[in-house]
């Protein structure tokens, strides 16, 4: 069964970025949010915030865990979605729609190379299940 | 049933008598505050409320309460009573020390019984609490460091340890690394090996650790961490396990924290008041917080303020003086060898419990366990049941849940302390329950999810309680 | 030994089913090298140790017996018979932490109620379930602004206790922090202008401080915050509260104080409760275990541990604090306290200790040769300046069964002359007079 959508871009740690010009939409993936279970916080980053690829972006917490999402790739916050901090299960119900976290603006675009495309995600998935 | 006691309150009711003011006033030149909101109940309302609400409460006098590395074990009650002596109770600190002699005696003659116990030579009693223990020592080991001129900013913990010791490791600004555990359940020899370092202060260790075992090479671990140049903690969670078998001290650890409303039988009152005192070696001794509690030639005793190499104060005043007043007196109780008694009939209940259980629940490590053993609940996830569940299913017959999902490092972990306080008989029934629960989660699987069915309040949906947190009315 | 239930026959009978004979072999994975000596503490009956306590006990001269003007931090008020005997249930002290909300309901609705309570006495919109004590909570206060303002520099008032402030150096020495002492005002107040230019994470004010002198809170609230940093209120004693505006409407942006006042005991100093309090956009940087409401499974309304993320079990390292417990009992008693005592009662309380003090102010300050250390406005606790040093007026006091206050000079070198005073609603009149008559009497045999 493939829920993970073609066009977008993923990391061994189970983040997605949908990558358009110099931008970068980033959540979580479906698996991420299933292993989590519901997500009662979305700790969002402030605006400006800049993050090397690799590094914690931010925290995502149900109700005895918390965890870092990574950033995908370099850059700086420019957009945040405010919904979640009203209804952080939008994670759980849309991992790819209504459920996105931040928008990045991306600071070097070769990094995106390195990313997964949905077929190796699902591979690698079955990996690791 | 549930009604706050805001929900009580009625205008024109009062709870409170006092006499009326015997002096002039003076008109206050601030402007005093208007209406705070505090309720207004009549006594015999303000009675019934805080009694019904004991009534849904769990407790040792009314069940068993296997909770591991909690030591919930009979709390005396003449140790109550004699906490409640207005001799000891309506104490001012800041009193002359000559009106404190009696109060300065117990604590002088409780440290030094620490002392024996631990193989220590001094203590503290100034932390409230075994994480305020934690810090206390850790703290005193960077200052013995820093006057060496040792610049040493790293604290090993094994992934079996308790939240609170890299949490406390973190608050004396040191970074911590973690160290596996081996197949035994204990450190692993060569993991640590390849994180020491010249960069260690310090190896925090619990002993038996959460998973209830004793860890055999204690002398081996104490050997390379000290050849490092690092120092060992004691976190004494645990101590009820070896209690006058073997003491802290003579295995080389130099830092100890004791939990008096564990081991020494204080009660755990909800959450608190507990204590923490915080023993070590001579040489550590310069750096303990002040006032220490001291005797002069002619027997007076006295605060000693004046200790120029003290890592200063962690706690206003002594600490927790009245959870302190109860450890002794539980001490002199038991006597030496009711100590070690205690612990003979607390590693005998847990041993005697594993053996009831083993079969029924997988056992990560078996072997002889201290006073706790961890079981796991990961087969259950065959039929989608969680350690929840587990936990839950036992508030309907009658028990308390052990501790779950904890250590980290056993999946669906159940960590259980039956503690020497409980009869024979208990533990048969306590793995009765469990036996059948397993049972259960094989043939009704949904009697687990559901549970529990008769307590007080149902399950609780804590998913929504976090996602939008009310904390007050 | 009474304490367990274990018999011989029950022993034997276990050790056999482990295919053991003796108790011994359980502790066979113990080094024989490092087995502990047998300790040498003898064993004392019940009524033995009860009598050994008893003696103890009457080597200290308790409240009861002497009239104490002690306060500093601690205070003595009267607490209703209820509160003993509502916290001294079993159900309440012997259970654990409140890890099985669906069995702990009891201690959690407590709990919710006391927050409740903190947030209406101090002007909050969120309050914690409690911490070890004042001194503490101060510290963990500037650690949470820290966090928040990531600024490294805190001032804070040298008018502080003096406990807290030595609790807030332990805490922070290894943090980098820069801490930064305030001087106090000829009025006993913090200097304001004494701030240097920093970028403060926060600045720490106790009110009333530690001289029992009323700070300009509102002002200090607003100098700081046009530095973008925090206002931490403290106090330490809670029943200031009922008189006083609430610090939130004052600005505050953290209160942490000591709630001993209300319904505990003196004990020595310990246990005592450690009160705090933030606003709403802080509430996941607050340290401790907090309570919130919930929904059972049938729809029934319950209670729970919330936010757990922040804490230790879960963050580890990083968690907002390394604290695993509360003073759950502590502030149960301060529960049941404030639900007897009611509007009425706490604020009648809170005036009395006003009055009470300021009546016995103005008596002594009539005395030759004694005077009022500050200018400024007092609740309940003030500092005077005796002709000489105070020990021995304060022997000469002892003698007739008076505690007649904390001589300052242990804390403030400078303040040699100098003794606090406090007064609370215990005093009845007559004490206060004799107070006043003795003073007059040592100040009569000096010359």
């Amino acid at each position: 069964m493939s829920v993970n959508p073609k066009e977008l871009k993923y990391t061994r740690e189970h983040e997605w970025a949908l990558i358009e010009g110099n931008r970068a939409k980033v959540g979580i993936t479906d698996f991420a949010q299933s292993h989590l279970g519901d997500i009662v916080y979305v700790d969002l980053p402030p605006l400006g915030k800049e993050v090397k690829k690799g590094e914690t972006l931010l925290v995502v917490e149900s109700v005895k865990t918390a965890s870092d999402v990574y950033a995908p790739l370099s850059g700086k916050v420019i957009e945040i979605n405010n919904a979640l901090s009203k209804a952080p299960e939008k994670v759980n119900r849309d991992p790819y729609g209504e459920g996105w976290m931040v928008i990045m603006e991306i600071k070097d675009p070769k990094e995106a190379e390195e990313l997964l495309n949905s077929e190796d995600y699902e591979s690698y998935l079955s990996t690791i299940s | 049933m549930s009604e706050l006691i805001f929900e009580k309150s009625k205008k024109g009711k009062t709870g409170f008598s006092l006499p009326e003011l015997d002096v002039p006033q003076t008109p206050p030149p601030f402007e005093v505050r208007q209406e705070i909101g505090l309720p207004e109940v009549s006594e015999p309302e303000v009675v019934r409320h805080f009694t019904l609400l004991s009534q849904k409460n769990y407790s040792v006098d009314t069940g068993f309460y296997p909770l591991g590395s909690c030591t919930m074990k009979y709390n005396p009650k003449i140790n109550e009573d004699l906490a409640r002596m207005k001799e000891f109770a309506l104490l001012h600190p800041e009193q002359p020390e000559g009106t404190l002699q009696g109060a300065l005696e117990l604590l002088y003659h409780l440290e030094r019984y620490l002392a024996e116990i631990t193989g220590m030579s001094r203590f503290t009693f100034q932390p409230a609490a075994g994480a305020h223990g934690e810090l206390t020592g850790l703290l005193l080991i960077r200052a013995y460091m820093d006057e060496r001129g040792e610049k040493k900013d790293t604290v090993l913990i094994p992934d079996s340890a308790h939240g609170t010791n890299p949490a406390s490791a973190a608050l004396t600004g040191c970074q911590v690394i973690e160290v596996k555990s081996d197949q035994r359940g204990g450190v692993d020899l060569e993991d640590l090996k390849s994180k020491l370092s010249p960069k260690v202060m310090a190896l925090m260790l619990t002993n038996p650790n959460t998973l209830g075992l004793f860890d055999e090479n204690i002398l081996e671990v104490s050997r390379l961490v000290h050849e490092a140049g690092g120092l060992l903690y004691y976190d004494g969670a645990n101590l009820n396990g070896i209690c006058g078998y073997v003491r802290p001290g003579d295995t080389g650890f130099d830092v100890v924290h004791l939990n008096l409303h564990k081991t020494f039988s204080a009660p755990h009152g909800g959450g608190g008041p507990g204590a923490g005192p915080v023993g070590v070696k001579e040489a550590l001794v310069p750096y303990l917080p002040v006032p220490t509690v001291e005797r002069n030639p002619e027997g007076k005793f006295y605060l000693q303020w004046e200790r120029p190499k003290s890592i200063g104060m962690v706690r206003s005043f002594l600490g927790n003086f009245l959870v302190a007043l109860k450890a002794y007196a539980y001490i002199l109780t038991m006597g030496g060898e009711g100590l070690k008694r205690m612990t003979e009939d607390a590693v005998l209940n847990a041993n005697y419990l594993l053996h009831l259980l083993r079969g029924h629940y997988q056992l990560p490590y078996d072997r002889i366990c201290k006073h706790e053993f961890v079981l796991s609940t990961s087969p259950l996830k065959e039929y989608n049941l969680k350690v929840t569940d587990v936990a839950k299913r036992l508030l309907d017959y009658g028990f308390h849940a052990p501790t779950i999902a904890f250590p980290l490092i056993v999946e669906g972990a159940l960590m259980i302390e039956p503690t020497e306080t409980e009869s024979k008989e208990t533990l048969e029934a306590f793995a009765r329950a469990l036996i059948q629960i397993e049972e259960e989660a094989r043939t009704n699987p949904e009697l687990l999810r559901e549970a529990p069915h008769n307590t007080p309040v149902r399950r609780i949906d804590e998913v929504a309680a976090n996602r939008n947190p009310i904390l007050k009315k | 030994m009474r304490y367990l239930p274990l018999t011989d026959a029950d022993r034997k009978e276990m050790l056999a089913s482990l295919g053991m004979e003796s108790v011994e072999e359980l502790f066979s994975d113990i080094p024989p090298e490092v087995r502990s000596p047998a300790l040498q503490i003898t064993s004392l009956s019940e009524p033995e140790l009860e009598k050994h306590i008893k003696e103890l006990g009457e080597k200290n001269r308790d409240l009861a017996e002497l009239q104490s003007f002690l306060g500093g931090g601690i205070y003595q008020h009267f607490i209703p018979h209820a509160v003993d005997h509502l916290s001294g249930r079993v159900e309440f002290y012997t259970a654990y932490t409140p890890y099985q909300a669906e069995v702990s309901q009891g201690t959690l609705q407590a709990i919710f109620e006391y927050q409740t309570l903190v947030s209406l006495l101090t002007g909050m919109e969120v309050a914690n379930a409690s911490m070890y004590d004042g001194a503490s909570a101060v510290a963990e206060a500037a650690l949470m602004a820290r966090s928040i303002t990531g600024r490294k520099a805190l001032a804070y008032s040298a008018a502080l206790h003096p406990q807290y402030q030595r609790v807030l150096r332990t805490y922070t020495q290894h943090l980098g922090l820069d801490l930064v002492e305030l001087p106090w005002t000829e009025k006993g107040q913090t200097d304001l202008d004494a701030l240097p230019e920093k970028d403060f994470s926060a600045l720490i004010l106790q009110n009333p401080n530690y001289f029992g002198v009323l700070e300009p809170v509102a002002e200090a609230s607003r100098v700081i915050h046009e530095r973008g940093g925090l206002f931490i209120y403290s106090f330490s004693e809670a029943v200031s509260l009922g008189l006083l505006p609430p610090p939130g409407s004052l600005g505050a942006d953290i209160v942490a104080g000591e709630g001993q006042s209300l319904g505990i005991p003196p004990s020595f100093g310990g246990p005592g409760l450690g009160i705090f309090a933030t606003r709403e956009q802080f509430m996941r940087r607050m340290p401790g275990r907090i309570i919130g409401e919930a929904r059972d499974a049938e729809g029934k309304r319950a209670f729970v541990m919330v936010l757990q993320t922040r804490e230790q079990h879960i963050r580890r390292e990083k968690a907002t604090s390394n604290i695993c417990s509360n003073q759950a009992l502590c502030a149960l008693r301060a529960l049941i306290y404030l639900s007897l005592m009611g509007e009425k009662g706490f604020r009648a309380v809170a005036e009395q200790c006003y009055h009470k003090a300021h009546y016995l102010s103005q008596a002594l300050e009539e005395i030759p040769g004694v005077k009022l250390r500050f200018r400024g406005e007092f609740f309940n606790e003030f500092v005077l300046t005796l002709p000489q040093e105070p020990e021995g007026f304060l022997n000469f006091l002892l003698k007739n069964s008076i505690l007649g206050g904390i001589p300052l000079k242990k804390y403030y070198p400078s303040l040699k002359q100098e003794v606090l005073v406090t007064v609370t609603e215990v005093h009845p009149k007559e004490n206060l007079d004799k107070l006043v008559h003795l003073l007059k009497e040592w100040r009569g045999g000096l010359k």
